[in-house]
């Protein structure tokens, strides 16, 4: 079984997690845990699918945050899309992964099966191509997202102003980042150490937003790129400045992450949405302030203003426990239903249908790489690296 | 669906609509730009694509790195990729 080995540089792997045990376990403060929340949904993936956790020492432990854009979306907007998908004359576009989450009414893939026009799409503006083909039909966008995927739902929109499109519209779900993180800060639950800041709605947002992380919470974030590597660095980083007694926002992803973000792509949000009050996310409740609806310029694309909507709400599944899994209050096999009832063939919940769920990350790789934890144990004896 | 691919510029294909045809993995099709105003892309330059949209200049080494890292992910890596296949945009 391959392991360190699958590693880019299986010698610098080796080295950092040398250096992250030193600083885990050298403050004297024997039996201390360190508890990190990877935010986003990609990094779990990464975690799990390089065995990470199995790396790290006892005294490290990687806790799942909410930034997997499937996971967080509540079963309520599922059914108003299947609702949408399901009028007359409409097609229904949307991104693949949200195509099998499960509403209370089955998913917009059964949907299809019974007869709707759902499309997947991989382009927001792959949905408004549909739209300008099918003049007599009305097509749906099912937009979802952090702010890495919001602004190419906004550029759509710009463009089907510009081009004069009448018969498309968007069903908006986008969120942003920053409240469910202040959301998880405020939380009884769970005491965190430090976070792993997202790499991919950072180059977005910049870094500046996470500062109220540091600023008002006193804890250090490390904006993290994907890579395995860059994950073990990140970790390195957020223990060094707990070492050192900082608490910083620092980018471990500066090669793709400019610090102040993408500012074009911020002046297109503004141009094209709002906040919203407040918006229901999945096992998290209402969050007021965390998501965005399109503003009155653009009023006339948005599906919710264009259609009687029913603005459904239900509650999550009484199985389902992706909201702990969400706030990393508890790991995706304490879930009564993980592997049994649910699983990414027959998702009960929305974390094990995106591969950037904790719970299909862990379906797929978590329980591989427990049986290889052994070896990693052993393997991990290895030189110290000192700086 | 976070998952963003490096991809190559081919060429700019419409400047005023900023779209520009890109490579990944072989694959070549049409992107949005537009959210990389003001920075000049050329042919050959790398860029990170998420959702049809160039999301980030990236150089060289960082596609090399972050080509590496996604093909690892496996089945939703060839996901993306059958995706981005897929795509015909406006
Ligand atoms: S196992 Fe299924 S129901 Fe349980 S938390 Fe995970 S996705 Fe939700």
């Amino acid at each position: 079984m391959k392991f360190v080995d699958e590693f880019r540089d299986p010698a610098a792997a080796r080295a950092l997690v040398a250096a992250i045990r030193d600083l885990a376990d050298g403050g004297g403060d024997g039996g201390q845990v360190f508890k990190f929340m990877e935010v986003c949904g990609g990094h779990t993936h990464t975690i799990y699918r390089h065995g990470i956790e199995h790396l790290l020492p006892p005294s490290v432990e990687l806790v799942h945050g909410p930034g997997c854009p499937v996971c967080v979306i509540p079963m309520g907007r599922v059914d108003d899309a299947m609702w949408l998908a399901e009028k007359p004359d409409t097609i229904f576009t949307s991104f693949g992964d949200m195509m099998r989450v499960p509403g209370s009414r089955g998913s917009l893939l059964e949907a299809k099966a019974r007869g709707a026009d759902v499309r997947f799409v991989y382009s927001p503006l792959d949905s408004l191509r549909i739209a300008i083909e099918n003049p007599d039909k009305h097509v749906v966008f099912f937009a979802v997202g952090f702010e890495t995927t919001a602004p190419s739902t906004a550029v759509t929109l710009v463009r089907a102003k510009d081009l004069g499109v009448t018969n498309f519209s968007v069903f908006c779900n986008h969120v942003t980042i920053v409240p469910p993180i202040k959301a998880i800060l405020d939380s009884p639950d769970l005491r965190l150490d430090g976070f792993l800041g997202p790499g991919h709605v950072s180059t977005v947002v910049g870094n500046r937003p996470y500062r109220f992380v540091t600023e008002v919470y006193r804890k250090p974030i490390v904006v993290a790129g994907f890579e395995p590597l860059d994950i073990l660095a990140s970790v390195h980083m957020l223990l060094a400045q707990i070492r050192e007694g900082r608490c910083e926002v620092e980018n471990q992803y500066s090669r793709v992450v400019p610090e102040e973000g993408n500012p074009q792509a911020i002046a297109l949000l503004s141009q094209v949405f709002e906040l919203r009050p407040h918006f229901e996310w999945r096992g998290l409740g209402f969050i007021s302030q965390s998501a965005l609806k399109l503003n009155d310029d653009y009023a006339e694309f948005d599906a919710e203003l264009r259609f009687d909507m029913p603005g459904i709400r239900v509650a999550d599944p009484k199985a389902c426990q992706c909201g702990e899994v969400l706030k990393g209050v508890i790991k995706p096999w304490e879930c009564k239903v993980f592997g049994t009832a649910c699983t990414p063939e027959t998702p009960i919940g929305t974390c094990m249908v995106s591969p950037e769920g904790a719970c299909a990350a862990y379906y797929n790789f978590g329980r591989l790489h427990r049986e290889t934890a052994m070896m990693v144990g052993q393997r991990s004896e290895l030189p110290v690296l000192t700086k | 669906m976070c998952l963003g691919i490096p991809g190559q510029v081919v060429e700019v294909t419409d400047e005023a609509g900023r779209l520009a045809k890109v490579d990944v993995n072989g694959v070549q099709r049409i992107i949005s730009i537009r959210l990389l105003d003001g920075q000049p892309l050329e042919p050959g330059d790398w860029v990170l694509v998420h959702v049809g949209f160039a999301m980030a200049r990236i150089d060289q080494h960082e596609a090399d790195l972050t080509l590496a890292a996604v093909k690892q992910m496996g089945q939703s890596y060839y996901d993306e990729v059958e995706a981005f296949n897929s795509t015909a945009i406006v």
